[in-house]
């Protein structure tokens, strides 16, 4: 199109204006003295660093509008430091701009490609040594040796086996068996029935024998939440029915999505809320999601109580607990 | 001579003798750099790497990288005497025993956050100003593959603490790793050594934090930075300024000094941020333990958009054969990234296919020129924001007064309305910016002044613009669209016609502009 | 002992017993509550029964009913017990300004007396958690610390998040910060369970639990700074946000002075 008309004329680099302190002789002086004004203050943070680092007392807490109170030590330290910096950056731009030469200067460029009588003798070097190594007639070799370089790539990859075991079924497995006790988290007290109140919740793990140890990996799997209702608020069908207990209902704490622990329940629309990406399962229709990317309600954990009237997992989960994976069978 | 000019004489010889560097310096010292402020954005990235590099290291000489359990007993009075692990502890005691291990922690993530905020700013000048086109494609790529490390390194630094935020970021990623068909669980067994979260995964993470993705970064910096000193630099365009040469300062000594100074600005505004704003209060998160975790759990902002992608996702899994596929994680978590990751690294190609253009560029486009570019970027870049927005919408919500569920709703259905509607609009505003142009070229500038008229009436004075400026005006070239031929010489269909149909398509709709103004245009106008 | 088997089978027993029953109950109760408040004779509780009736049945009784049966709008109020009332009209949740959602705290409409009033009249109606006492709240003296920070991770901060700012729930329901609330108040939201929080029993987490972490969340309320302004204390969103304005707007604003020419 226009490309064709006649273009406006580049009217090339517009004449050079001086700068004050080119001219003036005052001017220069005030810049010289802005930028020595600059580094002096950069020396006054560094001196604040110095004194804040060994004279403010750690436990000196000041206020300071917008801050609020707050650790003198930090904040002078910090500032001391930001100074020291901050200006030193400023005094080196101001000089460059008021006392350094502004002409702006024109160089030429080159075109990256390179001069075709380079290439040519590339070429030629190029072709002259694949002939003299013959590799195009040399089959074997090519082949031998690709299939060389082609193998010990495996050797490193081999060398990572050792990073952890296989998961074999590993992630379908926790800690809860039948008769194990809930014991509360943290506390680790058997719990009874009677001790939750409608509308109560608790933070529940497996009881763990004297002097056992819990690794987080184990809580990772196992924490369970405790919910009471009135039974009549449930709408489960009757095998659902029989894993509660007066109302009580236990789900695996583990997000069914990515893990996160779902533990945000809303004691008046039977809502459990996942804080990380907001699945919400409802209660009161074993944990079916209402709202948000999980696609699997929360497995439940059948419970009930023990001849002492502890409570306690009627058999261990009957699926996977936690996010899903290839293997897992999630019909 | 002075001897100050002796020694440096003396020295300078000593070192050429063996190295030659005089002819290189020779050349080079007077190497010229254009002036402009969105050139340093990149330098704000180099930058707050070497701070990156300097807090990191001042860290790493009390950092215990260890899961091993230990029982707080440090001056933090709320945690004593809780379990934790050695990471977690041996980073409250650079908070609150090392003197100035606070600052530096501080400082150490408000550099990473910056470090990643100036690399996005740096891409989106890049991309908007056309400077990826040839010969500089390849530092695209190079600056495409900075910012996926810089995303992953920053994920785990963020991780290393082992506080509650960071181990349910882990345990999020896990679930990613968790949700890849066929090898999901092997890989998460291997990478944690184990069930998560086990122990071995913080000290794995330290060493790829430290050591592996740093040398990575050095080295890629390194070949993007030598690719701009020989490409050398791009210019705006203006008055002077051709595809054959480079106006501004030469480096020794303004630009050395102006780039020298902003380094130590981008030290101290970092210092300034760190001394006066705190930034992941660790010792509030409480250590990290499965059975945890706080309402408002986030990541930081570079990995904010993928969160929100994440929580916008349809819940989707396929059961099927004995086996689950999470397409509620695969999609937001790899498939999207993956596709806008790769399609950020190929656009160059990509462009140059559909305008066919093989020449080299050294001049930058001013955005409004090439509508179709601009805009595609702001519909790229509106995605990304709604997601980004969603990744924060419970903070959004509680803030503004608004609910989960509708941001969420306004997420998912904004997500595919919202880019399309930037595309257009965007492309109208370019459009109309470029017609704007033609009017000032034209007609020249509003004065404001009105004059009556002998008759009464009023008119607005034009004052024509200098000739410097209808020359910035004009001097791109309007694309022309390609018109490559369905048929051969014969009439007969030519292979790929489809596909030719489809670039002369394309590179009609990329070829769009409203006609710049021309040498003749503005004769006839003096005419009048 | 005759005498009382002979009518062991009438059929007025049944009701009787019932109601010797509860009143044994109601007295063990007001006798327990009386030893915990010995000052107050039954002769003051009347008092404060009725005038807590008159206050419920102007203030109250329109939404809760003229017996605090309930109506549709609001839930029965029989056997929420004194903390309840105590916790949603002392903390000026109750009487709600409008039906928004939820009832949010607010500059309290009855003085610290009234308040009182009707908690005795409620508790008057059917036994319920009765208000915690001072000597039962001395958390500085029964609580620990960072006992109670775990305690608060694992039971509270999933909704009030780590810091106790407060976070969100569902449709447009939210958890309110904890900051500046009373501690009797605390106590009283964790043993009624007030609008969408569950109830913590006395069991699960022991009264002592309960003021290891107010004492947890007092800590926090009154930790300064320690790195500086704390951005809400609500995660990394703030965190970006400042990076994004205040970060990369001052570097480019120096980076403008530093490209331009100077004159």
């Amino acid at each position: 199109m226009s490309s064709e008309l006649e273009a406006i004329k580049d009217p090339g680099v517009p004449a050079h204006v001086h700068r004050q302190a080119d001219l003036d002789p005052k001017a220069e002086k005030k810049a010289e003295r802005q930028v020595a004004i600059l580094f002096a203050l950069s020396a006054l943070g560094t001196i604040l660093f110095i004194y804040s680092y060994i004279w403010i007392s750690e436990d000196l807490f000041i206020y300071f509008p917008v801050l609020g109170t707050t650790n003198a030590k930090q904040l002078f330290l910090g500032l001391g430091l930001a100074f020291s910096l901050f200006f030193i950056g400023a005094g080196a731009i101001h000089w460059a701009k008021t006392l350094m030469p502004d002409e702006e200067v024109i160089a030429m460029r080159h075109e990256m490609r390179s001069e075709d009588e380079d290439r040519r003798e590339l070429v030629k070097t190029a072709k002259q040594g694949a002939a003299a190594a013959a590799l195009g007639r040399r089959s074997l070799i090519k082949r031998s040796l690709g299939l060389s370089l082609g193998l010990i790539g495996l050797s490193p990859l081999l060398l990572l086996r050792d990073l952890g075991p296989l998961p074999g079924k590993d992630l379908e497995k926790t800690s809860w068996k039948s008769g194990t006790r809930l014991v509360t988290d943290p506390g680790d007290r058997p719990i009874k029935p009677s001790d939750l109140e409608v509308g109560a919740v608790a933070q529940v793990l497996p009881a763990i024998a004297e002097g056992g140890h819990r690794a987080l990996s184990d809580i990772g799997k196992d924490a369970v939440l405790l919910i009471r209702l009135r039974p009549e608020e449930f709408q489960l069908d009757a095998e659902r029915l029989g894993m509660t207990y007066q109302g009580i209902i236990a789900f695996s704490k583990i997000c069914s999505h990515m893990g996160c622990a779902v533990a945000l329940y809303e004691q008046q629309t039977k809502h459990l809320l996942c804080p990380c990406h907001q699945s919400t399962f409802d209660v009161t229709r074993a944990a079916k999601v209402i709202f948000g990317p999980a696609a699997r309600p929360l497995p439940q954990l059948a419970i009930t109580v023990d001849s002492e009237g502890y409570l306690i997992a009627q058999k261990p989960f009957s699926e996977p607990v936690g996010p899903s994976y290839w293997e897992r069978n999630s019909q | 001579m002075t001897a100050r000019e002796r020694i440096t004489g003396s020295v300078a010889n000593y070192v050429d003798e063996r190295t030659g560097a005089a002819a290189w310096m020779k050349k080079n010292l007077n190497k010229v750099f254009p002036d402009h402020w969105s050139f340093l954005l990149g330098e704000i990235a180099l930058y707050s790497f070497i701070i990156l590099l300097l807090s990191g290291t001042f860290l790493t000489f009390w950092f215990d990288p260890s899961q091993r359990e230990v029982i707080y007993d440090g001056d933090y009075q709320p945690l004593s005497g809780l379990k934790m692990s050695a990471a977690y502890a041996s980073t409250l005691h650079i908070s609150f025993e090392v003197r100035g291990g606070l600052l530096m922690r501080q400082i150490h993530h408000w550099a990473a956050l910056l470090f990643m905020v100036a690399i996005v700013v740096h891409l989106l000048r890049v991309y908007f100003t056309g400077a990826f086109r040839k010969p500089r494609e390849f530092n695209w790529i190079i600056g495409v593959g900075l910012l996926t490390l810089g995303i992953v390194e920053g994920f785990l630094g963020y991780s290393l603490p082992d506080d509650l935020l960071s181990g349910t970021g882990i345990r999020i990623a896990e679930a990613i790793i968790q949700a890849l068909p066929v090898v999901g669980s092997y890989i998460a067994f291997f990478a944690f050594g184990g069930a998560f979260p086990g122990e071995a995964f913080i000290p794995r993470i330290f060493t790829v934090h430290v050591l592996l993705l740093p040398g990575i970064f050095l080295a890629l910096i390194t070949v993007h930075l030598m690719l701009v000193w020989y490409q050398k630099h791009t210019q705006y365009p203006g008055p002077g300024r051709t595809e054959k040469n480079v106006v501004g300062y030469p480096l020794f000594p303004v630009y050395m000094a102006k780039a020298g100074g902003f380094f130590f600005i981008v030290f101290g505004v970092i210092a300034f941020l760190s001394a006066v704003a705190s930034i992941n209060p660790i010792w509030l998160y409480g250590p990290y333990t499965p059975g945890q975790i706080s309402a408002g759990s986030q990541p930081d902002w570079y990995m904010g958009w993928l969160d929100g992608l994440v929580r916008m996702a349809p819940p989707l899994e396929t059961h099927a054969f004995g086996h689950t596929i999470s397409w509620n994680i695969l999609i937001p978590g790899l498939i999207l990234p993956g596709i806008m990751f790769t399609g950020l690294a190929l656009y160059p190609f990509i462009e140059a296919w559909i305008s066919g253009d093989k020449r080299e560029h050294h001049i930058l486009d001013r955005p409004r020129n090439v509508p179709n570019r601009t805009a595609l970027g702001a519909m790229a870049l509106t995605f990304t924001i709604v997601a980004l927005l969603n990744g924060g919408n419970d903070i959004i919500a509680t803030t503004f007064n608004l609910t989960i569920n509708q941001m969420m709703w306004f997420s998912r259905i904004g997500i595919l309305v919202l880019p399309p509607i930037a595309f257009v609009v965007t492309k109208r505003l370019c459009l109309s910016l470029q017609r704007a142009d033609r009017d000032l070229v034209l007609h020249g500038r509003e004065t404001g002044t009105l004059v009556r008229m002998p008759r009464g009436e009023f008119v607005e004075i034009h004052e024509p613009i200098s000739a410097q400026k209808a020359w910035t005006l004009t001097q791109h070239e309007q694309p022309v669209p390609l018109e490559l031929p369905a048929t051969d010489a014969r009439g007969l269909k030519r292979p790929g016609a489809i596909k030719n149909k489809l670039r002369n398509r394309m590179s009609r709709a990329h070829a769009v502009a409203v006609p710049k103004v021309s040498a003749a245009d503005l004769k006839e106008i003096e005419h009048h | 002992m005759k005498y009382l088997s002979r009518y062991r089978r009438h059929k007025a027993v049944a009701p009787l017993l019932l109601m010797f029953a509860l009143f044994a109950i109601g007295t063990t109760f007001s006798v327990a509550s009386a030893t915990t408040t010995p000052s107050q004779s039954a002769f003051a509780r009347s008092v404060a029964i009725d005038e807590g009736r008159q206050l419920f049945l102007k203030g109250c009784s329109s939404c809760h009913g003229l017996n605090a049966e309930g109506g549709a709008i609001a839930p029965s109020l029989i056997g929420v017990g004194a903390a309840s009332v105590d916790f949603q009209v002392g903390t000026g949740r109750m009487p709600m300004a409008d039906m928004s959602t939820q009832a949010m705290r607010k500059k309290p409409v009855y003085d610290e007396k009234e308040v009182a009033a009707l908690a005795e009249y409620v508790a008057s109606l059917a036994p319920g958690p009765a208000i915690p006492t001072d000597e039962l709240l001395n958390y500085e003296r029964d609580g620990s610390t960072a006992e109670g920070g775990e305690l608060f991770r694992t039971n509270c901060a999933m909704c009030h998040n780590f810091a106790a700012q407060g976070g969100a729930l569902t449709q447009g329901k939210y958890a309110p910060t904890l900051m500046g609330v009373e501690p009797k108040h605390i106590y009283e939201a964790l043993i009624t369970g007030p609008q969408s929080m569950p109830v913590f029993s006395d069991k699960t987490l022991t009264p002592a639990e309960k003021l290891s972490i107010i004492k947890w969340i007092k800590a926090a309320e009154a930790e300064p700074a320690l790195g500086g302004a704390s951005l809400g204390r609500v995660g990394p969103v703030t965190e970006g946000l400042l990076i994004w304005t205040l970060g990369i707007g001052l570097l480019i604003g120096v980076a403008v002075w530093l490209a331009m020419k100077a004159r």
